[in-house]
């Protein structure tokens, strides 16, 4: 018997609200199935099923809001025994299901393993709670550790012996509520008084949980539809300035720049579109993200996250694209195995995904990038140094295409030419790392027929 | 997508204009058209980048039956000039 909990959908998600059921008891879904929309702070998304079965039953009640890890429908493990397998690629990890840097079974993980079967959210959030993985037995049958057991074991370790020793800085005349670090970081985020909450954690002490409802304005339990217009907005900012503000207080940042001549592509493009209709032409973007996707996977040290205090390689790339809303914010889902995907399947993945993302429909297996591109060029800004998104070591920025004065062949000429940045996690990569990642990127759009050309089959999606 | 799917009909500088409106309204449901100046660059008065504008342009291609070409496209900056160019191409 197997239980779908409400996921963690982001660094910094505390709750959720499901919004609507897209299956019904009996329906047989198959791992990578869409079978809930649930709100977060920042979007609705589109919750996918980490396992085969056969819905049991609905445990929540739409438009009630609930804390990650809570059970929302029970799953029978009746899937169809041998018909086709699942339509993603086993590469196309849902977030919980640990991108470990070996491709190993990740849903049957016993023993010394069954520790690292944590996706990196919840690892990462590990590593704040200062919390073992490795001593942590998790409640979800199938061996995945969820951000609750992460919580569940920082307070209960913390708590009994809590305020005097353990803490740094009694909030004001001595001792301060009993809470655990993140609770104690996320109160200081949001600027709420420890004092006045209630902690539900054991021993009364206070968790995340409880700080995160009164943080954003728009936590409305139980009411959806009260989430929404200059509220939701506000809950996106918010959602938003924690994510940032937490990439520049960890991450010591380092920038390169290059300019690159996209005189070939530019050229190439212009070809190529001429004789396209317009629901098919490309936009330099698509371009862009191929040779981003290319060289993230010939450097796999820059698409990889940080975590524990260690590198994790990711493996596959998947790109994260950061997309503006019309009324205001930004998001970044990512286009999933970018590496295998054509100039054509990047180009319909992406206007995909900017009109799914600005209507609220971001799903949850594109939640979690393993590098992200900023692209401003419609802007017209020269260059854009972007600020991690964690636990991502780096992040590319694309300012606009523009003709200037170069030498060529020596000769002075004018080219369409397009400054490309690198914002890299120093911790985990180096100016050499991330300097060979930028050559190889330049390189390859001069290429423009090779970047068109379909990407090796076997491994695509 | 081609002309025989879509005979082309002549389009008036009103009917163009609803239809220039009826794509923009896709892509930017929060504008008010009205509040629009119709002479002032597209990105800049609307926000639109270049993805919102390949919509529009494949919107109004499909509207008028026959592709805009991206050279033409690319003169297209107000929605003063898409009205005119569509309403000079359907004539």
């Amino acid at each position: 018997m197997g239980e779908f909990r409400m996921p963690s959908l982001g660094a910094d998600m505390d709750r959720g609200t499901l919004l609507e059921w897209r299956v019904a008891p009996g329906d047989v879904v198959r791992r990578g199935d869409i079978v809930a929309l649930v709100d977060t702070d920042k979007s609705e998304v589109e919750v996918e099923v980490f396992e085969d079965g056969t819905v049991a039953e609905l445990l929540v009640e739409p438009g009630t809001e609930v804390p990650v890890g809570t059970p929302l429908a029970r799953l029978d493990p009746t899937g169809p025994p041998s018909a086709a397998p699942p339509p993603a690629a086993p590469s196309h990890a849902p977030p919980a299901a640990a991108p470990a840097p070996a491709p190993a079974p990740e849903t049957t993980a016993t023993g010394p393993h069954a520790a690292r079967t944590a996706s990196p959210l919840v690892r990462h959030l590990a590593e704040v709670e200062g919390v073992d993985l490795a001593g942590l037995e998790p409640r979800d049958p199938s061996g995945l550790l969820h951000r609750d057991d992460i919580e569940r074991a920082a307070a209960t370790h913390r708590a009994p012996l809590a305020s005097p020793p353990a803490e740094v800085e009694p909030p004001s005349g001595g001792r301060g509520p009993s809470a655990s670090p993140y609770a104690r970081r996320l109160a200081a985020e949001a600027g709420v008084d420890l004092a006045e909450l209630r902690g539900t954690g054991p021993a009364g002490a206070v968790v995340a949980r409880d700080v995160m409802p009164t943080a954003p304005p728009t936590a409305a339990v139980s009411d959806a539809p009260s989430a929404r217009g200059g509220d939701k907005q506000a809950s996106t900012r918010l959602a938003i300035a924690r994510v940032m503000a937490r990439s520049k207080r960890e991450i010591p940042h380092f920038y390169l720049s290059s300019t690159i001549d996209l005189a070939a592509a530019s050229r190439w493009l212009e070809l190529e579109n001429d004789r396209r209709p317009p629901e098919h032409r490309l936009l330099p973007a698509s371009l862009l993200l191929r040779a981003t996707a290319l060289a993230a996977q010939q450097h796999p040290g820059i698409n990889a996250w940080w975590i524990d205090d260690e590198v994790q390689l990711a493996g596959d790339v998947d790109l994260g694209v950061a997309i503006s809303l019309r009324s205001g914010g930004v998001v970044t889902p990512s286009i999933t195995d970018a590496a295998h995907r054509s100039l054509d399947d990047l180009m319909t993945s992406l206007r995909d995904l900017v009109q799914r993302a600005r209507a609220g429909n971001v799903r949850s297996s594109e939640l979690q990038g393993s590098i992200t591109v900023t692209n401003l060029g419609d802007q017209g800004v020269d260059a854009v140094f972007g600020v991690i998104n964690p636990p991502q070591v780096a992040i590319v920025g694309f300012g606009s295409i523009a003709e200037r004065p170069v030498a060529h062949d020596g000769m002075l000429t004018v080219h369409p030419v397009l400054t490309c940045t690198l914002s890299a996690d120093h911790r985990a990569v180096d100016g050499h790392l991330g300097s060979r990642f930028l050559r190889t990127l330049a390189n390859l759009l001069q290429e423009p027929d090779a970047l068109a050309a379909d990407p090796d089959p076997g491994a695509g999606p | 997508m081609t002309d025989s799917d879509h005979p082309t009909m002549p389009l008036t500088s009103v009917t163009a204009m609803a239809a220039v409106a009826d794509a923009l309204r896709r892509i930017a449901p929060e504008l008010d058209l009205d509040a629009v100046d119709r002479s002032a660059p597209l990105r800049d008065e609307l926000d639109l980048d270049s993805m919102d504008v390949l919509s529009m342009i494949t919107a109004l291609s499909d509207h008028i039956g026959s592709p805009i070409a991206e050279r033409d496209a690319a003169e297209m900056t107000s929605v003063d000039a898409l009205v005119d160019y569509l309403v000079r191409r359907t004539a």
